[in-house]
């Protein structure tokens, strides 16, 4: 009983901890003033405030488009790996597992520098050869985004290949099908599961990534023929100079309630499964 | 005869799917690092009569590194708030895991994914965040930066530590637990020589998730510390922002030995967990 309390009352001490700044900034999302700490009177203003905010509107707009690309290149290209690897001999499988576990164990700042280093490199070659010798641009960045998803779509889909049963594709070759009929119709309905969750891990990588972005982005997208800025390099720059912004509270507020019903979601979805999985059980029984 | 022509045509085509894949971690992952040994080994000169910059093999970079008490000291600080980030963590999570995976304390898995979902707000903006609210304590950057960085990293990396510890927490064997009660051990004893040993794997995969971050992290230590701190990290994005190619090298260079080291430890120790009946 004791154990219970202690043990319960620790459990609610650090999660209330670790939400502590996140809590304090969205219940001064409700006030107009400058710094947290200050209160000015309650208003919802700061949310109209930041959906007319240019910058805010426009990095946001950035980090969604290239998180969607980028996780839609690197599943693409990492699920193929993956069925490509697992169909390989041997020898080609076991370099390409151990080649995908570099940049999951590197730090990210020695990815982005070795790339931009490259990218360098590759513009030196350029201007010797009489081009452009800055080739930073939105497909720079695109690459810095793949290098960190990739491997992780890899990953994921691998397991499923290996749970597969390697009869089925037989069997729909067996029963007429073309290959390419039956990697679509057999193998891929098969280890979608891994490739969805691969595409979503990309996408959660993609959103939150500062050090890569920065290093690798050029001009273009919504920036125009500025600098791409995302959500976390605007952030970055900001903080630099100040506090938060009092619109990115707003913001923060926002992002908290789309995690919070993220959560209630998943739950509700887990708790269905394990109905069906009982229910199943039960008949079997 | 034609169907298995047919057939063994395409398993070679299915092997070939992955070639953009291999051609993609080839070009944008080991060139790269390749290109980074090269740059660490090399320096840029300028040619004293004509003027013209060359680049040329040297060991430039390497005495640059090993002679430079500043860069000494960004060492030094790194492994030290790299190590008590780690601690710190391990401290506060190892009970945090208990709890969560003790069935008496807490039947919710939702609180487990609560744990987690932090991580799922931007985190720079998490981090202004802790500054703020620090700031709004009295405590920054300005007057205590080890404290203010410290929190950060913890404040980051819990979620981290709590993973891997609260899945082996899971698989813990009750009844050796009670076993070793039921022969006399004291809880002190239970804690060492029973439930340390059986969360072993856990606690290596928690270090290696946190040790190499909190080292290489650059947003954190810059923003907290308000550039008081300078971590590994924090100086790689300093020879960038010089465009120091060749010193910037020889620290990514360094940063890669680490790496390689916590690899081979956390392989040596898997192996092991493996033979006591599998890791994390």
């Amino acid at each position: 009983m004791v154990k219970k309390i202690i043990g319960k009352s620790y459990i609610w001490l650090i999660l209330i901890l670790m939400y502590l700044p996140v809590l304090v900034l969205i219940a001064f999302s409700f006030t107009e003033s400058v710094n947290i700490g200050q209160w000015a009177g309650f208003s919802f203003n700061l949310f109209p405030r930041l959906f007319q905010s240019k910058e805010i509107m426009i990095a946001l707009g950035n980090t969604v488009l290239i998180a969607v690309i980028s996780a839609m290149v690197s599943t693409i290209i990492g699920t193929m790996g993956a069925i490509g690897a697992y169909y390989s001999k041997r020898r080609m499988r076991n370099a390409l597992d151990l080649a995908t576990q570099i940049p999951v164990v590197n730090a990210e700042i020695v990815v982005a520098f070795s790339l931009t280093v490259m990218f360098v490199f590759l513009g030196k070659i350029f201007k010797a050869m009489g081009g452009d010798s800055y080739i930073f641009s939105f497909w720079t960045l695109l690459i810095g985004h793949c290098c960190l998803s990739l491997p992780f779509v890899y990953i994921s889909v691998k397991p499923k290949l290996q749970q597969m049963d390697p009869s089925l594709y037989e069997a729909a070759l067996d029963l007429g099908a073309s290959p390419t009929q039956a990697l679509f119709k057999v193998i891929v309905p098969e280890i979608m599961p891994g490739v969805f969750s691969g595409f979503l891990l990309s996408i959660t990588l993609s959103l939150d990534d500062f050090i890569v972005t920065a290093f690798t982005r050029g001009s273009g997208l919504l920036s125009g023929s500025k600098n791409i800025e995302t959500l976390s390099t605007l952030v970055q720059a900001k903080i630099k100079k100040g506090p938060i912004p009092p619109e990115m509270r707003a913001l923060t507020t926002i992002l908290f309630l789309l995690v919070i019903s993220a959560v209630i979601g998943i739950t509700i979805y887990r708790h269905h499964q394990d109905k069906k999985a009982n229910l199943a059980k039960r008949r079997v029984g | 005869m034609k169907s298995n022509k047919a057939k063994r045509f395409f398993t070679l085509q299915r092997k070939y799917l992955s070639i953009p894949y291999i051609v993609f971690l080839v070009l944008f992952i080991i060139v790269p690092i390749g290109i980074v040994l090269f740059y660490a080994f090399t320096y840029e000169y300028t040619d004293p009569v004509t003027g013209v910059k060359f680049i040329s093999a040297s060991g430039q970079a390497f005495l640059n590194f090993f002679t430079s008490w500043s860069k000494w000291n960004v060492l030094f600080v790194s492994l030290f708030i790299a190590t008590l980030t780690t601690l710190i963590c391990l401290l506060i999570g190892f009970p945090l895991a208990y709890f969560l995976a003790d069935k008496k304390v807490n039947k919710n898995v939702v609180l487990v994914t609560l744990f987690i979902a932090p991580m799922w707000i931007n985190f720079v903006l998490r981090t202004g965040a802790t500054r703020d609210l620090l700031t709004w304590m009295g405590i920054n950057g300005g007057n205590h930066p080890y404290i203010a960085t410290l929190i950060g990293m913890v404040q980051n990396y819990l979620p981290f530590v709590i993973l891997p510890l609260y899945t082996t927490m899971l698989k813990l064997d009750k009844s050796q637990i009670e076993a070793a009660r039921d022969l006399g051990a004291n809880p002190a004893q239970v804690f060492t020589k029973n439930i340390l040993p059986q969360a072993f794997p856990g606690i290596v995969s928690a270090c290696l998730m946190t040790f190499m971050p909190t080292m290489s992290s650059y947003v954190i230590s810059d923003v907290l510390s308000e550039g008081k701190i300078t971590l590994f990290g924090n100086y790689i994005e300093l020879e960038f922002t010089n465009k120091a190619w060749h010193d910037g090298s020889f620290m990514a260079l360094v940063m890669l030995v680490f790496i390689g080291l916590t690899m081979l430890i956390s392989q040596k120790s898997s192996k092991e967990g493996k033979k006591e009946g599998g890791s994390w």
